[in-house]
This record gives structure tokens, C-alpha cells and sequence, in this order.
């Protein structure tokens, strides 16, 4: 299975994604925010990082990049699509994904390792998960808080729209501790936390185990990989 | 050359942290009169030839769409520059 990963002037996670979708035993394509081609991949991924230099909005400008009218033509045909972090402000400002990322509710920029829960496996991002499966990958971000007005919210909760829910601390003020968010159909998936930053023993997070050896991340990535062979 | 100005404001109802920050410095001056500031943006757009009703419509449309995120901002004026 072929999975893109675009890269956008200012994303500096793409590299880390390609990483991780080899590592989990899928074929990495990097593509570029200026083509209007996906070079025939099966699914993509929207990188961390300060696209644009988060001005405008954070992802407001990438958002409307040439690359992204085939990225959204794509997913409403039902194309597996991943935003972290970034990638995640970017499906949201391209209304692939509802509400709005906004500073966080401290003011300052937070990086720690953090813990989350798997609220819903029903999407191709998250079926190697348990339900509620409790995990732990990186977090960094300064405009993380996710907000929506109140009628979009009870949308999201009562249609099982939350994806990964925070635990223990709400790093960025998000409402609901939302962390991350699925599309009604299951095919996009966009959370601030990274996956790719907890792939691999000796990189990720620490564990009661060892120091680094967290790998919590990886099973987003084969998740994909699985769906692409079931069907 | 004319110019369109478009003003975006983050919703009354948002934390703005940098406008919050920023209430606080002005209070160490002054007898305490400011209570609060808020942060929004000025956009100032360069136009080539006249400006019709037309072309208003169109920033009118982008400022909806691009300048600001209707989720977390409002569109607060749009005006001819004097």
C-alpha cells in the first residue's frame, strides 16, 4: 500500500510520518503541496508542523494550497486522510473535519508525553486499537485547544465522532478533553498528539519498562496498512 | 490605488490569551481604568481599477472564507479605505 505524505513549506513532521508508515510495512510517497497530483496513492497523511508559519490561522493557508483540492476530492470518495497536529488544524479549516484549534487556554507552547484514550476504532486511522484503549505518545503544540460551539459538540459526542479523548491532564484547554476527531464515514482522522513520534524502541516515549521505548503510535499506521488488505 | 479593509475579530466568547496578556501590562500604567483588551485583525487590500459592488461581493466572499475561520472568528466591517 502506497501512503503520501504531503509536505507543505514549514511542515517538519513529513519526514517522521514517512518514517513511521515504513516502519509499519507500507510503501512511504512524499508528495508536494504545489502539485495538483497524488501520484496514485491509497492514503494520505497532513504532517505536523508551522505550515506558512501558522500565520493567517494555524493550516488556514495550506488549507487552500493546490494539492489540497484533490486531498479533499479524495476523502469524500472515502481516501484514508490523517492530520497530526498541524495536519489536524489543516482538516479543519478545510472542513473536512468540525470545529476550530485555537491557543492554548495557558498561552504558552506545551511539549510532553501524554496520555490518551482510543474512543472509537470504527475508522481505518484507529481499528488496530482496543476500544478505550488507554495510551501514551508525544504532544507538542501551541494552539491545540480544540473548541465548537455547543450544538456541534453534542453532534460530535452523541454520533461517536471523538476519535482520542486526553486523560489525566488537558494539556491545551480542549473542550470535552478532545484530542482528536473522526468524519462520519470513518475515513478521516485528525488529532494534535503525534503518532509518529512513538514508533520505533529507543524514540518514544518512556515506559514503566525502559527509557524511550514507548511505541504507542504505530498502530495508527498499521491500522491503514490492514484496512488497504481487507478490502 | 484604492483599498478594501477588512477587520476580523475573535469571538466575544473565545479566550484570547494574547489580548489577556496584553490588558494586563497596560494595567501597571494608568489608575486602573482598562479592564480588558482584545486582539483582532486589520487586513488591508490592495485593489487594481475600480471598486464595484461586484468585487465587494468577492472580498466580501474571501473574508468569509479565508480571512477568517467562522468557527472562532466574525467578520466585523468591510469598508473602502478613505
Amino acid at each position: 500500500m502506497r501512503v503520501g505524505v504531503i509536505t507543505f513549506p514549514g511542515s517538519l513532521d513529513d519526514r517522521d510520518a514517512l518514517r513511521a508508515i515504513k516502519l509499519a510495512g507500507g510503501d512511504a510517497v512524499s508528495l508536494w503541496h504545489g502539485d495538483h497530483d497524488l501520484h496514485g496513492v491509497d492514503a494520505i497523511i497532513l504532517p505536523g508542523g508551522f505550515s506558512y508559519g501558522d500565520y493567517l490561522r494555524c493550516g488556514a493557508i495550506a488549507a487552500h494550497s493546490p494539492i489540497m483540492s484533490e486531498v479533499i476530492d479524495a476523502a469524500n470518495k472515502g481516501m484514508p486522510v490523517l492530520g497530526i497536529c498541524n495536519g489536524f488544524q489543516i482538516l479543519v479549516e478545510a472542513h473536512l473535519l468540525a470545529g476550530g484549534l485555537i491557543r492554548n487556554d495557558h498561552g504558552t507552547f506545551i511539549r510532553r508525553d501524554q496520555k490518551i484514550r482510543v474512543e472509537n476504532v470504527d475508522t481505518v486511522w484507529t481499528s488496530g486499537y482496543t476500544q478505550g484503549q488507554e495510551i501514551t505518545i508525544p504532544l507538542k503544540n501551541g494552539e491545540g485547544g480544540f473548541i465548537a460551539d455547543d450544538e456541534t459538540l453534542k453532534r460530535l459526542e452523541g454520533d461517536g465522532l471523538v476519535a482520542f479523548r486526553y486523560l489525566e491532564v488537558n494539556p491545551n484547554g480542549s473542550l470535552n478533553d478532545i484530542a482528536g476527531l473522526r468524519n462520519a464515514r470513518g475515513n478521516v482522522v485528525g488529532l494534535m498528539p503525534h503518532p509518529e513520534h512513538a514508533v520505533e524502541p529507543g524514540f518514544g516515549p518512556d515506559t514503566p519498562a525502559a527509557m524511550s521505548s514507548g511505541t504507542d503510535g504505530l498502530a495508527v499506521f498499521q491500522s491503514v496498512l490492514a484496512a488497504a488488505v481487507l478490502s | 490605488m484604492p483599498k478594501v479593509i477588512v477587520e476580523v475579530m475573535p469571538k466575544e466568547v473565545l479566550l484570547d490569551p494574547a489580548g489577556k496578556a496584553t490588558a494586563r501590562a497596560l494595567q501597571r500604567f494608568g489608575d486602573g481604568e482598562i479592564t480588558d483588551v482584545r486582539i483582532g485583525k486589520r487586513f488591508e487590500i490592495t485593489i487594481e481599477g475600480e471598486i464595484t459592488p461586484k468585487l465587494l461581493d468577492h472580498i466580501a466572499e474571501v473574508a468569509k472564507d479565508v480571512l477568517s475561520n467562522d468557527v472562532i472568528e466574525d467578520v466585523l466591517s468591510i469598508r473602502v479605505a478613505d
